[in-house]
């Protein structure tokens, strides 16, 4: 099927060779890290994980969220979900190597990255990080490709493939709980130790991921003959926005725990990414962005045109993607390390080559993304007749 | 034809290294027992702990003291990192309020606010350092010391966003250039890796005790066995009141500061 990937329109080929380009600046970027080491970025001792885990983080949840479509279609048989069940599996499978590339970048010696698997280590949610990442990959891509092969055929995908997706629904949730997991268990960092972190995780994840699926969903449709459907989407809708107040929910939970209680340690953090403290400011405006855009969300969500009004739609599913990847893309990892743990604010900002490096990743997981849209589209492109 | 004949004499070589190396893995084999007794001189404990006086160091701070300091930064190759954001440090001094940033600093004595409070790993007895870390690069050795395998770790740094007391420095760059005198007898460090204090285990296996505590003349440094009641800092401990940074975490440090 892959040789559906090398012919198409010349959009196509402007989009991947756009998306190529932007790979191999970061690349370059990367080139530079490798010489001098993570010097090059602007993470420190104070604030030792940065950009890129914070995209890692978000990325898991996008990952996880292929789950959303994978569970209503197969579980409880909404046929409706059929058609783009494999554009959440793709997604997913674009999302945890974009993981996973976040991860080796951010590695100090990343030639040593087996170590992990060479001295297994149960007690480090990092292990289990990186097994039930790949896990989840390998399952997404057997899943994702034999279930699109059958359809290229005609038949039924063979049945080993059930089992399969059955084990495939609790990993999904599972892969986003360990990463919160990864936070929320450290003592002296008071912004993450919240009980609700796994479930704050969950939530953002399943509104932010089907909102970037209907994005996707809508720009297939506009560019190729293959239409998602508009049930789908209307479903995927409620989903978005059911996951979307509970995330907005959730933020309140934790401003209200913290302020209320008075506790300094708990409210430091928050404080320091909506007002800023001593002067010190540089997360206020994506946070105040990210309050924004989330209650332009909830707004639109909630308008009762939006079923028909594609603009409005569009205009919805944007504001909650990008206000979930303020809350958790950028915030939620670098605010953790704000105060360190002197009571001290040091800030952070990423540099050039940090940014170009994500750009990079990002750009790496949208051409994959690509190439697997542009193959499954021409497989149901050619069944549809 | 000389290529072959030099081919033909390396595989020789190569055949005659092979059979030696049985005969040296032999032998390592049989002295395998041996090589992991360890030193009759070496000093032993059951919980390595020190115990920091921080009236007697004040005393010396009058001359701006840092003995321990540079003895600690030269016996460990520790580099001097000009960006502030980048630098490595095993023993520093910070202010009570960093220090102990929950105790919530108001009232106390203007000496304790305004002088110096020395810091270092604590070698916590439930080290979430260790707890986090994917490859047990950070490892807890019998007598209680959060030791580090620097070939071992990965750079991931987990254990910086898990140690409470911001006692972990990571090499962002290649250190060696910033060391100024390089101490053959410690190894130096790589980019990429994690370091900070090993209480001197190198030094304990020869039967030294830690730099820092040999190099401070005032005797603010009080090193010992915590598990044993006649030790020095027992005796420290059972004379006079004493605090621990942030016990409240339960990490159960190891490093206690007489006031
Ligand atoms: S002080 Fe930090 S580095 Fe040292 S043992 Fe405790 S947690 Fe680990
Ligand atoms: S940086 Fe090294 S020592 Fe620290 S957690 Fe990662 S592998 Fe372990």
């Amino acid at each position: 099927m892959l040789e559906r990937a090398l012919s198409g329109s010349a959009t196509y080929k402007k989009l991947v060779g756009v998306l190529m380009i932007l790979m191999g600046l970061g690349f370059a970027a990367y080139l530079t890290q490798w010489e001098h080491g993570l010097m090059i970025t602007g993470m420190g001792r104070d604030v030792s994980w940065g950009l890129y885990i914070s995209q890692f983080t978000f990325l898991v949840g996008v990952a996880a969220s292929a789950v959303m479509v994978v569970l209503p279609y197969y579980i409880h048989d909404v046929k409706v979900f059929g058609r783009i069940t494999v554009l959440g599996e793709f997604l997913a499978i674009a999302s945890v190597i974009m993981c996973m590339l976040f991860i080796m970048a951010d590695l100090g010696k990343p030639m040593r990255v087996l170590n992990v698997m060479l001295y297994p280590t149960p007690n480090s949610i990092l292990f289990w990080d990186m097994t039930v990442l790949t896990g989840y990959l390998l399952l997404n891509v057997f899943i994702g490709w034999n279930v699109l092969e059958a359809e290229r055929k005609g038949t039924h995908y063979p049945k080993w493939v059930k089992p399969l997706i059955y084990i495939s629904i609790p990993w999904a949730v599972s892969i986003h709980t360990v990463t919160a997991f990864l936070i929320c268990g450290l003592p002296g960092r008071e912004f993450w130790l919240t009980a609700i972190m796994a479930a704050r995780f969950l939530a953002s994840a399943f509104c932010s991921g089907p909102a970037l699926l209907i994005l996707l969903s809508l720009i297939v449709k506009k560019y190729t003959k293959f239409d998602p459907g508009k049930e789908a989407i209307n479903k995927l809708l409620t989903v978005v926005t059911y996951a979307m107040l509970i995330s907005v929910f959730f933020v309140i939970l934790e401003i209200f725990t913290a302020f209320y209680s008075n506790i300094p340690s708990h409210m430091e953090t928050l404080k320091y990414m909506f007002v800023g403290v001593d002067g010190k400011t540089a997360l206020v405006p994506f946070m105040w962005m990210f309050v924004i855009l989330a209650v332009a969300g909830v707004a639109l969500l909630l308008h009762p045109n939006i079923r028909k009004n594609e603009k409005i739609l569009i205009a919805a599913c944007c504001c909650v993607f990008f206000s979930m990847y303020l809350d958790k893309g950028v915030g939620l990892i670098i605010g953790g390390f704000i105060p360190n743990m002197f009571g001290q604010i040091h800030q952070y900002a990423p540099t050039i080559p940090e940014l170009m490096i994500t750009i990079g990743i990002w750009s790496t997981g949208f051409f994959i993304l690509t190439i697997l849209y542009k193959i499954a589209v021409s497989v149901k492109e050619e069944v549809q007749g | 034809m000389e290529t072959s004949r030099r081919d033909f004499l390396k595989i020789g070589g190569l055949c005659a290294l092979g059979l030696s190396s049985l005969e040296v893995g032999d032998a390592i084999a049989k002295s395998r027992a041996a090589k992991y007794l360890t030193n009759p001189d070496a000093c032993t404990a059951k919980r390595w702990a020190m115990v920091i006086d921080v009236k007697k160091c004040w005393q010396a701070e009058k001359e701006e003291c840092k003995d321990c300091i540079l003895a600690c930064d030269w016996a460990h190759n520790v580099p001097d990192i000009p960006v502030k954001r980048q630098e490595v440090k095993w023993l520093w001094n910070e202010k009570y309020e960093n220090a102990f940033p929950d105790q919530d600093p108001a009232l106390e004595p203007e000496e304790v606010k305004e002088k110096p409070f020395l810091v270092l790993c604590n070698h916590c007895t439930h080290a979430p350092c260790v707890r986090v870390c994917p490859t047990q690069a950070t490892f807890k050795s019998a007598d209680g010391i959060t030791m580090m395998d620097m070939h071992r770790c990965i750079g991931c740094r987990y254990c910086m966003a898990a140690c409470p007391y911001g006692a972990r420095s990571f090499n962002w760059r290649d250190p060696r250039p910033y060391i100024k005198k390089i101490n053959p007898a410690y190894p130096t460090r790589d980019r990429g890796v994690v370091e900070k204090c090993d209480f001197c285990v190198e030094r304990l296996q020869n039967g030294k005790i830690p730099a820092c505590v040999e190099a401070c003349k005032q005797k603010a440094l009080i090193f010992g066995d915590l598990d044993d009641p006649k030790s020095d800092v027992r005796k420290a401990l059972d004379s006079r009141y004493s605090i621990r940074r942030k016990p409240e975490l339960g990490t159960m440090p190891a490093v206690y500061y007489l006031i």
